[in-house]
């Protein structure tokens, strides 16, 4: 196996590219390790990303936050401006694994990992997060919710590597808030998870909203019915029912050891009327 | 076959070793340099028994490739004592019986080592946080807490 370590992007798209064999980014490693250890894959060059100073930190700027791809979960935690900022989209990052995991998981791999159970991706898509893709050719911004195809599988082409997401910037009442269910509190996957981004307006109605949902389908969903049953309400119990009926609807989940389908329909509408109660309640200030 | 030379400093001294790029940091410190502390339990970073610091943050060592340590800083349970000195969490562990098998032991220490570095005072809720990392079948957790509360205590009055 072949180890590399390119001080930038496009050097990196550019030896993705020309392998001929299996090539992977490495980033934290949480998850290709465990593959590479359970032989599900054999990778014939590794490419490690931690050396590229484009993606080794988190940048506040005019447009909004941008979090490099090597940047760990524990580092983003300890970002007191992006916590205040995105509170909803570090705790769906600090949910991921232990401490161990914590301080070497990135959320770009937690989005390129592809996982249907992805903490940190309807925390993201609620956010209305972009990605920075660099191609040996060419650079490309997507949103978020267009990277995951499937369970494992992305929309990055052969020499993409993700360089960063961004978040945008936030109006004032602006917060959000993702909310899992897991057996244990702790080194857990997400049965079920939901992420609630909103805005108010001056009178503390929800201008607009973005709910996404994940576990509950072969990918993580945003959800436009359920922010349209939300916005133009304080979240009253009406408009509360009718998120949870929205999510529930969307819902197209897999009975497996961790849940039923009638348990997770159930609990989805559950999580996203209580992460929008908390998302609501950080606006409010 | 040859290898990759990787340069890093562990526990404190410089140490250079050659190394394939698929093996992981814990096969490189316990089969290369002989530091059979860190302990593999499951090999996928949920038992923790192989933790280690990496730049002073703590790590599944079998989660990191040995390639990776290059210029990079690694603690093991070997650097806890000085010398015949055992380091207070270790007296502790054994005081409060905090093992019984011994296997988790090492990664228990290290991740309270890092827990307390970085929190001298925590409550026992934030050390099972903190600790949650570390799978123990043998103690029920209970003395390991209290080994880490009891340490946090005596170097709280130093």
């Amino acid at each position: 196996m072949k180890y590399q370590t390119p001080g930038t992007s496009k050097e990196a798209a550019v030896l993705l590219q020309g392998e001929r064999g299996q090539a992977f980014v490495l980033a934290g490693g949480t998850d290709l390790m465990v593959r590479m250890k359970g032989r599900f894959v054999e990778p014939d060059l590794l490419v490690d990303i931690k050396h590229i100073s484009a993606m080794q930190s988190i940048k506040k700027s005019a447009t909004g936050f941008r979090i490099g791809a090597a940047v760990s979960a524990a580092e983003m935690g300890e970002n007191t401006s992006l916590k205040k900022t995105w509170p909803g989209v570090v705790e769906s990052a600090n949910l991921i694994g232990s401490d161990q995991i914590q301080n070497r998981c990135t959320i770009a791999g937690n989005l390129c990992n592809a996982s249907p159970a992805a903490d940190a991706v309807p925390a993201l898509i609620a956010a209305g997060a972009k990605v920075n893709v660099v191609g040996a050719q060419r650079r490309r911004t997507v949103a978020v919710e267009r990277i995951i195809t499937g369970p494992g599988t992305t929309s990055l082409r052969k020499g993409e590597v993700v360089e960063a997401i961004t978040l945008p910037k936030r109006p004032p009442k602006s917060s959000d808030a993702y909310l899992r269910f897991t057996p244990r509190s702790e080194m857990d996957i997400a049965v079920v998870g939901a992420g609630v981004s909103l805005t108010l307006d001056s009178k503390l109605v929800i201008k607009s909203a973005r709910v996404a949902l994940g576990a509950v389908a072969p990918t993580p969903l945003l959800v436009p019915a359920a922010a349209r049953a939300i916005v133009g309400t304080k979240l009253n119990k009406a408009a509360l029912n009718a998120l949870a009926e929205a999510c529930s609807a969307a819902c197209n989940p897999i009975d497996d050891k961790r849940g039923t389908i009638e348990f997770r329909t159930e609990v989805v509408g559950v999580l996203a009327q209580r992460a929008a109660k908390i998302a609501y309640k950080r606006a409010r200030g | 076959m040859a290898g990759t030379l990787v340069s890093t400093v562990i526990n404190g001294d410089s140490t250079e070793f050659v190394c394939q790029t698929d093996e992981t940091l814990l096969q490189v410190l316990r089969n290369r340099l002989g530091l059979t502390g860190s302990k593999e339990g499951c090999g996928t970073g949920d038992c923790g028994a192989c933790s280690v610091t990496l730049d002073g943050r703590l790590v599944c060592s079998c989660l990191v490739f040995g390639v990776e340590a290059q210029g990079r800083e690694v603690g093991t349970v070997e650097g806890l004592a000085d010398g015949d000195a055992l380091h207070p969490l270790q007296s502790n562990f054994i005081k409060h019986a905090a093992l019984q098998c011994g296997i988790c032991t090492p990664g228990f220490l290290i991740a309270s080592k890092v827990l307390l570095d970085r929190n001298s005072n925590p409550t026992d809720e934030e050390i099972r946080f903190a600790l949650a990392g570390n799978l123990c079948r043998c103690t029920g957790y209970d003395k390991i807490v209290r080994a880490v509360r009891a340490t946090a205590n005596e170097l709280g009055k130093k």
